[in-house]
Protein backbone atom coordinates (compact mmCIF):
# COMPACT_ATOMS: atom_id res chain seq x y z
CA UNK A 1 0.00 0.00 0.00
CA UNK A 2 3.19 2.09 0.43
CA UNK A 3 4.90 1.48 -2.25
CA UNK A 4 1.47 2.31 -4.53
CA UNK A 5 0.86 5.73 -2.25
CA UNK A 6 4.67 6.70 -3.46
CA UNK A 7 3.95 5.82 -6.51
CA UNK A 8 0.97 7.76 -6.74
CA UNK A 9 2.10 10.89 -6.02
CA UNK A 10 5.65 10.68 -7.94
CA UNK A 11 3.09 10.08 -10.64
CA UNK A 12 0.33 12.83 -10.35
CA UNK A 13 3.37 15.63 -9.46
CA UNK A 14 5.06 14.80 -13.12
CA UNK A 15 1.31 14.70 -14.35
CA UNK A 16 0.82 17.93 -13.16
CA UNK A 17 4.17 19.95 -13.90
CA UNK A 18 3.31 18.11 -17.41
CA UNK A 19 -0.24 19.92 -17.69
CA UNK A 20 0.70 23.31 -16.70
CA UNK A 21 3.51 22.52 -19.52
CA UNK A 22 0.86 22.16 -21.84
CA UNK A 23 -0.96 24.82 -21.11
CA UNK A 24 1.61 27.83 -20.01
CA UNK A 25 4.67 26.52 -22.93
CA UNK A 26 5.35 28.94 -25.89
CA UNK A 27 6.05 26.23 -28.11
CA UNK A 28 3.22 24.59 -29.72
CA UNK A 29 5.16 20.89 -30.46
CA UNK A 30 6.90 20.63 -27.34
CA UNK A 31 3.11 21.39 -25.47
CA UNK A 32 2.19 18.55 -27.77
CA UNK A 33 5.11 16.04 -26.49
CA UNK A 34 4.22 16.88 -22.63
CA UNK A 35 0.82 15.94 -23.40
CA UNK A 36 2.72 12.61 -24.14
CA UNK A 37 3.40 12.99 -20.48
CA UNK A 38 0.28 13.73 -19.26
CA UNK A 39 -1.37 10.89 -20.91
CA UNK A 40 1.49 8.18 -20.14
CA UNK A 41 0.87 9.31 -16.68
CA UNK A 42 -3.11 8.41 -16.98
CA UNK A 43 -2.25 5.35 -18.26
CA UNK A 44 0.12 4.61 -14.94
CA UNK A 45 -2.73 5.87 -13.12
CA UNK A 46 -5.26 3.39 -14.78
CA UNK A 47 -2.37 0.39 -13.90
CA UNK A 48 -2.44 1.81 -10.39
CA UNK A 49 -5.79 1.47 -10.19
CA UNK A 50 -6.02 -1.84 -11.74
CA UNK A 51 -7.61 -1.07 -15.08
CA UNK A 52 -5.20 -3.09 -17.54
CA UNK A 53 -6.91 -2.97 -20.39
CA UNK A 54 -8.12 0.79 -20.42
CA UNK A 55 -4.44 1.48 -19.58
CA UNK A 56 -2.92 -0.44 -22.43
CA UNK A 57 -5.96 1.39 -24.87
CA UNK A 58 -5.07 4.52 -23.06
CA UNK A 59 -1.00 3.91 -24.93
CA UNK A 60 -2.30 2.73 -27.90
CA UNK A 61 -5.10 5.52 -28.54
CA UNK A 62 -4.18 8.60 -26.88
CA UNK A 63 -0.10 8.59 -27.29
CA UNK A 64 -0.06 6.20 -30.84
CA UNK A 65 -2.82 8.30 -32.55
CA UNK A 66 -4.54 10.98 -31.29
CA UNK A 67 -0.96 12.94 -30.48
CA UNK A 68 0.19 11.86 -34.04
CA UNK A 69 -2.85 13.31 -34.96
CA UNK A 70 -2.47 17.12 -33.11
CA UNK A 71 0.97 16.90 -34.64
CA UNK A 72 -0.18 16.77 -38.03
CA UNK A 73 -2.33 19.59 -37.12
CA UNK A 74 0.41 21.78 -35.62
CA UNK A 75 2.65 21.27 -39.15
CA UNK A 76 -0.41 21.71 -41.30
CA UNK A 77 -1.40 24.73 -39.99
CA UNK A 78 2.18 26.45 -40.05
CA UNK A 79 2.66 26.79 -36.81
CA UNK A 80 6.12 27.56 -36.82
CA UNK A 81 8.86 25.02 -34.52
CA UNK A 82 10.30 27.63 -32.27
CA UNK A 83 8.52 29.66 -29.99
CA UNK A 84 5.64 31.61 -30.87
CA UNK A 85 4.43 34.89 -29.37
CA UNK A 86 0.79 34.66 -30.28
CA UNK A 87 -0.72 31.44 -29.12
CA UNK A 88 -2.20 33.06 -25.37
CA UNK A 89 -5.60 35.47 -24.94
CA UNK A 90 -4.60 38.70 -24.19
CA UNK A 91 -6.41 38.37 -20.52
CA UNK A 92 -5.51 35.61 -18.77
CA UNK A 93 -5.96 36.78 -15.26
CA UNK A 94 -9.73 35.53 -15.31
CA UNK A 95 -9.13 32.34 -17.38
CA UNK A 96 -6.71 31.55 -13.97
CA UNK A 97 -9.16 32.85 -11.40
CA UNK A 98 -12.26 30.26 -13.17
CA UNK A 99 -9.84 27.62 -13.04
CA UNK A 100 -8.85 28.55 -9.44
CA UNK A 101 -12.27 29.05 -8.19
CA UNK A 102 -13.42 25.86 -9.41
CA UNK A 103 -10.54 23.95 -8.06
CA UNK A 104 -11.31 25.09 -4.80
CA UNK A 105 -14.87 24.16 -5.18
CA UNK A 106 -14.16 20.36 -6.76
CA UNK A 107 -11.34 20.47 -3.39
CA UNK A 108 -13.91 21.09 -1.06
CA UNK A 109 -16.92 19.22 -2.13
CA UNK A 110 -14.80 15.91 -2.61
CA UNK A 111 -13.01 16.12 0.56
CA UNK A 112 -15.73 16.82 2.59
CA UNK A 113 -17.34 13.79 0.93
CA UNK A 114 -14.75 10.93 0.34
CA UNK A 115 -12.60 11.65 3.14
CA UNK A 116 -11.97 8.45 4.06
CA UNK A 117 -13.24 6.07 1.43
CA UNK A 118 -10.47 3.54 0.99
CA UNK A 119 -10.18 1.79 -2.34
CA UNK A 120 -10.19 -2.10 -2.07
CA UNK A 121 -7.25 -4.18 -2.53
CA UNK A 122 -6.62 -6.90 -5.33
CA UNK A 123 -8.88 -5.30 -7.81
CA UNK A 124 -7.31 -6.23 -10.98
CA UNK A 125 -9.77 -6.50 -13.93
CA UNK A 126 -8.09 -8.28 -16.52
CA UNK A 127 -9.38 -7.99 -20.83
CA UNK A 128 -11.24 -10.59 -20.46
CA UNK A 129 -13.79 -9.37 -18.17
CA UNK A 130 -13.81 -5.72 -19.69
CA UNK A 131 -14.91 -7.68 -23.21
CA UNK A 132 -17.29 -9.75 -21.34
CA UNK A 133 -19.35 -6.43 -20.07
CA UNK A 134 -19.00 -4.65 -23.63
CA UNK A 135 -20.50 -7.65 -25.90
CA UNK A 136 -22.79 -8.18 -23.15
CA UNK A 137 -24.35 -5.65 -21.19
CA UNK A 138 -22.94 -2.41 -23.45
CA UNK A 139 -23.33 -3.94 -27.22
CA UNK A 140 -25.65 -1.62 -28.10
CA UNK A 141 -23.36 1.67 -27.03
CA UNK A 142 -20.61 -0.38 -28.86
CA UNK A 143 -22.53 -0.39 -31.73
CA UNK A 144 -23.25 2.66 -31.30
CA UNK A 145 -19.96 3.97 -30.90
CA UNK A 146 -18.83 2.48 -34.04
CA UNK A 147 -21.78 4.33 -35.92
CA UNK A 148 -20.12 7.42 -34.20
CA UNK A 149 -16.89 6.50 -35.32
CA UNK A 150 -17.76 5.94 -39.05
CA UNK A 151 -19.97 9.00 -38.96
CA UNK A 152 -16.96 11.17 -37.69
CA UNK A 153 -14.66 9.68 -40.24
CA UNK A 154 -17.08 10.00 -43.13
CA UNK A 155 -17.39 14.01 -41.40
CA UNK A 156 -13.72 15.10 -40.80
CA UNK A 157 -12.80 13.63 -45.15
CA UNK A 158 -15.66 15.87 -46.20
CA UNK A 159 -14.53 18.93 -44.04
CA UNK A 160 -10.96 18.99 -44.54
CA UNK A 161 -11.28 17.97 -48.48
CA UNK A 162 -10.54 20.96 -50.90
CA UNK A 163 -13.22 21.91 -52.93
CA UNK B 1 -5.16 3.96 -0.88
CA UNK B 2 -7.64 6.04 -1.09
CA UNK B 3 -10.21 7.13 -3.39
CA UNK B 4 -10.34 11.01 -2.73
CA UNK B 5 -6.30 11.02 -4.04
CA UNK B 6 -7.21 10.23 -7.54
CA UNK B 7 -10.22 12.17 -7.37
CA UNK B 8 -8.80 15.26 -6.22
CA UNK B 9 -5.76 14.16 -9.25
CA UNK B 10 -8.09 14.11 -11.80
CA UNK B 11 -9.98 17.58 -10.89
CA UNK B 12 -6.23 19.40 -10.78
CA UNK B 13 -6.08 18.16 -14.43
CA UNK B 14 -9.79 18.86 -14.97
CA UNK B 15 -9.33 23.04 -13.61
CA UNK B 16 -5.87 22.77 -15.53
CA UNK B 17 -7.62 21.74 -19.22
CA UNK B 18 -10.37 24.77 -18.24
CA UNK B 19 -7.50 27.40 -17.82
CA UNK B 20 -5.97 25.71 -21.49
CA UNK B 21 -9.34 25.92 -23.09
CA UNK B 22 -10.01 29.52 -22.14
CA UNK B 23 -6.75 31.19 -22.02
CA UNK B 24 -5.17 30.13 -25.52
CA UNK B 25 -5.78 31.50 -29.00
CA UNK B 26 -4.38 28.59 -31.11
CA UNK B 27 -6.81 26.31 -32.01
CA UNK B 28 -4.62 22.94 -31.77
CA UNK B 29 -3.37 23.93 -28.11
CA UNK B 30 -7.46 23.94 -27.26
CA UNK B 31 -7.62 21.02 -28.65
CA UNK B 32 -4.66 19.51 -26.50
CA UNK B 33 -6.63 21.14 -23.51
CA UNK B 34 -10.03 19.41 -24.34
CA UNK B 35 -7.69 16.41 -24.24
CA UNK B 36 -6.63 17.11 -20.62
CA UNK B 37 -10.37 17.34 -19.76
CA UNK B 38 -11.31 14.12 -21.40
CA UNK B 39 -8.58 12.46 -19.46
CA UNK B 40 -9.42 13.55 -16.01
CA UNK B 41 -13.04 12.42 -16.70
CA UNK B 42 -11.82 9.23 -17.48
CA UNK B 43 -9.52 8.87 -14.21
CA UNK B 44 -12.79 9.66 -12.28
CA UNK B 45 -14.38 6.62 -14.44
CA UNK B 46 -11.89 4.01 -13.68
CA UNK B 47 -11.94 5.18 -9.92
CA UNK B 48 -15.06 5.40 -9.20
CA UNK B 49 -15.50 1.44 -10.83
CA UNK B 50 -12.95 0.33 -8.68
CA UNK B 51 -14.06 1.98 -5.60
CA UNK B 52 -17.58 -0.06 -6.16
CA UNK B 53 -16.17 -2.99 -7.99
CA UNK B 54 -18.42 -2.33 -11.05
CA UNK B 55 -16.85 -2.99 -14.49
CA UNK B 56 -19.57 0.04 -16.07
CA UNK B 57 -16.56 2.22 -14.63
CA UNK B 58 -13.82 0.94 -17.09
CA UNK B 59 -16.44 0.52 -20.02
CA UNK B 60 -17.57 3.84 -20.36
CA UNK B 61 -14.06 5.04 -19.68
CA UNK B 62 -13.34 3.24 -23.08
CA UNK B 63 -16.51 4.66 -24.60
CA UNK B 64 -14.71 8.19 -23.91
CA UNK B 65 -11.77 7.14 -25.21
CA UNK B 66 -13.59 6.45 -28.79
CA UNK B 67 -15.08 9.16 -28.81
CA UNK B 68 -12.58 11.55 -27.54
CA UNK B 69 -10.82 9.96 -30.52
CA UNK B 70 -13.70 10.97 -33.22
CA UNK B 71 -13.74 14.26 -31.51
CA UNK B 72 -10.21 15.26 -32.20
CA UNK B 73 -10.46 13.85 -35.72
CA UNK B 74 -13.57 15.77 -36.39
CA UNK B 75 -12.31 19.53 -34.25
CA UNK B 76 -8.83 18.76 -36.30
CA UNK B 77 -10.42 18.89 -39.81
CA UNK B 78 -12.37 22.28 -38.70
CA UNK B 79 -9.32 23.66 -37.30
CA UNK B 80 -7.45 22.82 -40.45
CA UNK B 81 -10.81 24.33 -42.75
CA UNK B 82 -10.67 27.70 -40.65
CA UNK B 83 -6.62 27.74 -41.70
CA UNK B 84 -7.42 26.93 -45.19
CA UNK B 85 -9.94 30.28 -45.30
CA UNK B 86 -8.44 32.44 -42.89
CA UNK B 87 -4.85 31.46 -42.93
CA UNK B 88 -4.36 31.31 -39.14
CA UNK B 89 -5.90 28.97 -36.73
CA UNK B 90 -6.12 32.49 -34.43
CA UNK B 91 -9.75 31.83 -32.59
CA UNK B 92 -10.14 35.29 -31.51
CA UNK B 93 -10.52 36.59 -34.78
CA UNK B 94 -13.12 34.18 -35.22
CA UNK B 95 -16.50 35.91 -34.69
CA UNK B 96 -18.43 36.63 -37.56
CA UNK B 97 -20.93 34.65 -35.83
CA UNK B 98 -21.12 37.56 -33.06
CA UNK B 99 -24.21 38.96 -32.45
Amino acid sequence: MVAQNVFFGIMALIMICAALKVVRTKNVVHAALWLVVVLGGVAGQFLLLGAEFVGVTQVLVYIGAVVVLLLFGVMLTKASLGEEADLNMPNRTLPAIIAALMFGVMTYALIDTFRDTELPRESVTNAATVSDSIFADYIVPFEAVSVLLLAALIGAVVVARKE
Amino acid sequence: MLLVQFLLLSSVLFCIGIYGVLARKNGVMVLMSIELILNAVNINLVAFGTMTNNIAGEVFALFVIAIAAAEVGVGLAIVLLIFRNRSSVDLSSIDSMKG
